[in-house]
């Protein structure tokens, strides 16, 4: 079976997947995780997880450009140049 | 996607995953390549392993064997790749012992003492590094990924072996001369190391960016940096033309391919008798792996 | 040399023979796996022993490489059974890593009793590591209980733990490529 491990370099990293080790059971992945990953002291954490227990998802779907909630859905330059001016010309007329 | 499109992507630097569609002959090259790489780092571990047993001091008993246990740790990395590329660990392993399989020139070759610990860990390791850092951009991003982890580790290596050298330069008579005549029979495979020089449109590894680096490239970068490292230590390089010229380009005796080629398709002084090795443990620890790794995804 | 010495010695050789024996395996192990694992087994053994031959040395006056490297054959005090050579017989070497631990957990709790704190001090550090060797044989164990060759393995070699004496051909030829390099050009520095 095919135990994949996930790191934690520092307390306050995220952890990170690092790799996979084969083993029969948990009990020789935790032995074999801990040897590939830590051995020298390298990681102060590792998660260890059965390869089949790991859901991957790469197909996001946004066929109608949903950008409301995205930075790049806020072009503020044309706007903001014409508030600027408007102030400008308040400014002016004030004076 | 198409072969086209594809080979547009990684020479624009796009990134390969394990799961993304790649075209046949991309996945053959790649899995020939890396299958390579961990056969290689396996039976290096064979010329090493006997100076475990025979090292002189416990410092240097333990940097050793730690040295060799990471060569096997990054085996365990690299099979895996190609596990998930296609081909299991025990069909790679069965075609090594079968003697199907490539491994790097350098270990077909004899140790003979204390000095080729020092010579291995310091130059063949140093060639091999620099291969290594050029692997670190590859196109397929599960190989850059453990590239990383192996360079990291290879670097106290390289600071072992120059330690044991140093050592050894510093010391007795007896001890330059084991340093001067393993560097003599060594100087020969590390010229081989890297490979014949092949131009970069007809290198496949170049064209499909698995390498960054040309084979006379990666040459180039070991001369210039360890030819150095050597004279400054009073040691000869057994090649009168070996200079760097004006250009700064390093020139040499151009070494015989056809040895090389001899050698790596399993005709070295010691393939045959490190295969038998392998085979025979594999042989005898068969039961091991059937009791323990039997529901092995 | 104090009673003290001796005994540390003893423990010492132990663990220095047996790390040697179980460094044999490194890069032919059955898997790539137990192949890592195993070899930091064998190079703790080999710092256990270092750590305790410097308290030794400490009170000779020498050093640990002295005393692990330069003695004769029949000054070792390490037990018979750390000796064999049992390499490539897998089962043989998991039946002496578990024996070899169930043994050496009560020697390491008395020492970590001791009055001198050098010697407790080491001693529990000692076993602080070997609670990793001892997790790793139960779990081989646990695996192997069924297989013959295992059962037949552990007991074959049960009576001889405590076995001490003179060295065995094994150990003579051990000795022999140990000091190899060392004796090539004496009291040179490696």
């Amino acid at each position: 079976m095919v135990y994949e491990v996930f790191r934690q370099e520092r307390k306050g990293q995220p952890f990170q997947h690092a790799g996979a080790v084969a083993a029969p059971n948990r009990e020789f992945a935790e032995a074999y995780a801990r040897e590939q990953y830590g051995r020298r002291g390298e990681s102060v954490a590792l998660w260890v997880v059965r390869r089949d227990a790991v859901v991957e998802i790469d197909d996001f779907v946004d066929e109608l450009e949903r950008n409301y909630h995205r930075v790049d859905g806020y072009p503020l330059k044309e706007k903001l140049r014409e508030a600027r001016e408007r102030a400008g010309t308040a400014a002016d007329r004030d004076r | 996607m198409n072969d086209t499109d594809f080979l547009e992507y990684v020479q624009g630097g796009g990134q390969v995953e394990t799961g993304d569609w790649m075209p046949d002959e991309y996945r053959a090259k790649l899995i020939k390549f890396i299958e390579m790489h961990g056969n290689s780092e396996l039976m290096g571990v064979l010329p090493e392993r006997e100076w475990i047993l025979r090292a002189p001091t416990l410092q240097r008993k333990l940097a050793l064997t730690a040295k060799v246990q990471d060569e096997v740790g990054h085996a365990q990395l690299i099979y895996r790749v190609v596990e998930d590329l296609g081909k299991p660990r025990e069909a790679c392993l069965e075609d090594l012992v079968a003697g199907k399989a490539k491994f790097h020139n350098v270990f077909h070759y004899p140790t003979k003492t204390w000095g080729d610990v020092g010579v291995i860990a310091w130059l063949v390791d140093a060639a091999a590094i620099i291969s290594q850092k050029a692997l670190l951009k590859c196109s397929y991003a599960p190989y850059a990924r453990i590239m990383k982890k192996i360079c990291w580790e290879e670097s106290f290596h390289i600071l072992h072996g120059r330690d044991v050298i140093l050592t050894m330069m510093n010391g007795t008579d007896e001890q330059r001369e084991l340093v001067q005549e393993a560097l003599d029979r060594w100087w020969g495979p590390l010229m081989h190391f890297h490979g014949n020089p092949i131009p970069g449109d007809e290198d496949p590894m170049l064209v499909w960016r698995i390498k960054s680096q040309g084979n006379e490239e990666a040459r180039q970068q070991f001369l210039d940096g360890y030819v150095p490292q050597i004279w400054e230590l009073g040691l000869t390089v057994p090649d009168p033309k070996l200079r760097k010229n004006d250009d700064g380009v390093w020139e040499y005796t151009e070494p015989d391919w056809d040895e090389l080629r001899e050698v790596v398709t399993g005709h070295g002084p010691k393939t045959e008798e490190r295969l038998d090795l392998r085979r025979l443990a594999r042989e005898n620890s068969a039961w091991v792996r059937a009791v323990v790794l039997a529901e092995a995804a | 040399m104090s009673e003290r010495a001796q005994l540390l010695i003893e423990i010492a050789d132990d663990e220095l023979i047996l790390g040697w024996r179980n460094s044999e395996w490194t890069g032919i192990a059955p898997f790539l796996e137990e192949d890592v694992a195993f070899s930091s087994i064998a190079q703790n053994e080999i710092g256990h022993a270092r750590a305790l031959y410097q308290l030794v040395a400490d009170e000779l006056g020498t050093t640990a490489d002295e005393l692990a490297f330069d003695r004769s054959p029949q000054e070792y005090r390490c037990s018979r059974f750390v000796q064999l050579q049992l390499v490539p017989d897998w089962a043989r070497t998991i039946a002496r890593h578990v024996l070899y631990e169930e043994a050496d957990e009560q020697r390491i709790a008395e020492l970590k009793a001791s009055d001198d704190p050098d010697v407790a001090g080491l001693a529990a550090k000692i076993d602080r590591e070997e609670v990793y060797h001892r997790l790793h044989a139960k779990m081989w164990h646990d695996r192997l209980a069924s297989e013959p060759r295992y059962v037949e393995a552990l007991d074959e070699l049960r009576p001889l733990v405590s076995e001490r004496g003179e060295p065995t051909p094994d150990f003579e030829q051990l000795w022999e490529e140990m000091a190899m390099v060392r004796r090539s050009v004496p009291g040179a520095t490696w």
